[in-house]
């Protein structure tokens, strides 16, 4: 599939602040609500301030923060790898969806994002929270919206 | 090298000369090559930077193989991905991975070279955090790893592997490694008695855990032998071997063989979506050991396969 719209990254250390955030109920950085959230830390260029490389990072790490965020609203996940049988439960619950991207593919998937602008904790540098606009980003289903995985194979 | 061959009187000490004795009563003055720390920061600074760039030969060819032999839809389309996005980081010089790692280093000190001008340990760090800073790359490392995760803000420092060999040359190699798949690498003590079968589900079994997460198609590097601590560095040390050069013995090359076959018969495939290319080479390295033990180390690499080394 090819994602285009606005995404955001979050990746450790911005989900330990989004959960604190909501586990406290304070007024969260950024509307969560049928939100996309990519798993990235990229390399930023210095100049333009664009992404020059940014593929995914590994998705179960974020596994144990990942209910806070669904419960919030967040709607779509774009990771690479599995997830632990407790999200894709939440997934489905939540009617959400975990896309896989291409780990590696850092330039070639950089070359899709054409726009970013910090959005939240730019004390985080690699980790703050971006707002992305991605054009033709390519992904695969990994969980749907069902709760079906495929990595289950 | 110089040789002077003395009877009878006494050598000024000269700075730059070693001097031995040998077994006719000569004595034998070999010339110290000197390198300085001047000539070479630029030269790491290169290998630095192009590590992190170009995807190494070995891993593209690998990558270009196994896409004739896959027939699952989508891990062509991610083979064909990663190929062009090697291409576009060569064209753009611009990092390969977004991880740009943790430095390692690989240091082969010549016994006749002496460094001046400087300390090659700073020198190393010191030129990995002007590129990374520069460049720039991803800051990935954090100044304590447990109590206080704070990023030191110049990805110094790195992991440096020192080794003294014979002759008077100076070998560096750089290679920034990925968090992904250093994750999900393994150790393991086995009993010194334990079957061969054994110890290679082990290895299949650590690419079968890691599943999608490492980025396959990974580079298996084992290490077997050593003790604990050096069976993991025989197992960092066999990702330096290039893929498509088998272990000088012919049984362990056998083994490589027959592990590539096993790793890629377990449909983990590109991304761990399925397919046949969940590892693009098996490498293992093997060193003597106790005999109460038989230490097991297995290093993944992601497919973004890359270091550079320089001989000076």
């Amino acid at each position: 599939m090819l994602l285009s719209g606005t995404i955001y990254t979050a990746r450790d250390k911005a989900h330990r602040k989004l959960t604190d955030f909501i586990t406290s109920g304070e007024k969260l950085p950024l509307e969560l609500k049928n939100s996309a959230i990519y798993y990235c830390g990229p390399v930023i260029d210095k100049e333009s301030g664009l992404f020059s490389s940014a593929g995914p990072t590994t998705s179960s790490r974020m596994d144990e923060m990942t209910e806070p965020l669904l419960t919030a609203g967040v709607a779509v996940l774009i990771g690479k790898g599995p997830r632990s049988e407790h999200v894709i439960a939440s997934i489905a619950k939540h009617r959400a969806i975990y896309f896989s991207t291409i780990g590696g593919a850092g330039v070639y998937l950089a070359d899709r994002i054409k726009h970013a602008q910090v959005m939240a904790f730019p004390e985080l540098l690699s980790e703050a929270i971006y707002e992305l606009t991605i054009e033709e980003f390519p992904c695969y289903v990994a969980v749907d919206s069902h709760g079906k995985s495929i990595y289950s194979r | 090298m110089l040789v002077i061959t003395v009877r009878e009187i006494n050598l000024p000490v000269v700075t730059g000369l070693g001097k031995d004795i040998n077994k006719n009563g000569a004595i034998s003055i070999t010339m110290s090559r000197i390198i300085t720390i001047d000539s070479i920061q630029q030269k790491v600074a290169s290998l630095i930077t192009d590590a992190n760039i170009e995807l190494n030969s070995d891993a593209f060819t690998g990558m270009k193989n196994a896409l004739r032999v896959e027939t699952n839809s989508r891990a062509i389309d991610i083979l064909s991905i990663l190929i062009e996005n090697a291409k576009m980081a060569a064209e753009k010089r611009k990092p390969l991975c977004q991880d740009t790692g943790i430095g390692v280093f690989f240091v082969e000190i010549g016994q006749d070279v002496r460094i001046q001008g400087g300390e090659l340990q700073a020198l190393l760090n010191g030129q990995m955090s002007k590129v990374y800073r520069e460049s720039p790359f991803r800051l990935s490392v954090v100044r304590d790893p447990l109590l206080f995760r704070e990023n030191t803000n110049n990805n110094s420092p790195a992991v440096i592997h020192w080794q003294i060999v014979p002759g008077d040359r100076l070998k560096i190699t750089f290679m920034p490694k990925g968090g992904g798949a250093e994750n999900m690498s393994r150790i393991k003590m086995f009993n010194p008695l334990t079957q061969v079968e054994e110890v290679k589900d082990f290895i299949v079994d650590t690419v079968k855990l890691a599943g999608g997460r490492p980025c396959p198609p990974v580079i298996v590097g084992i290490g077997i032998g050593g003790t604990f601590d050096y069976v993991a560095y025989l197992a960092k040390r066999a990702l330096l071997r290039p893929i498509n050069e088998k272990h000088s013995q012919n049984d362990y090359a056998v083994m490589e063989d027959d592990l590539f076959k096993q790793i890629n018969s377990l449909d983990i495939g590109p991304m761990g979506l399925g397919g046949k290319s969940t590892c693009l080479g098996v490498n293992i390295e093997t060193y003597p050991c106790h005999i109460a033990s038989l230490p097991v180390a297995v290093n993944l690499q992601c497919h973004a396969h890359r270091y550079k080394s320089l001989t000076i």
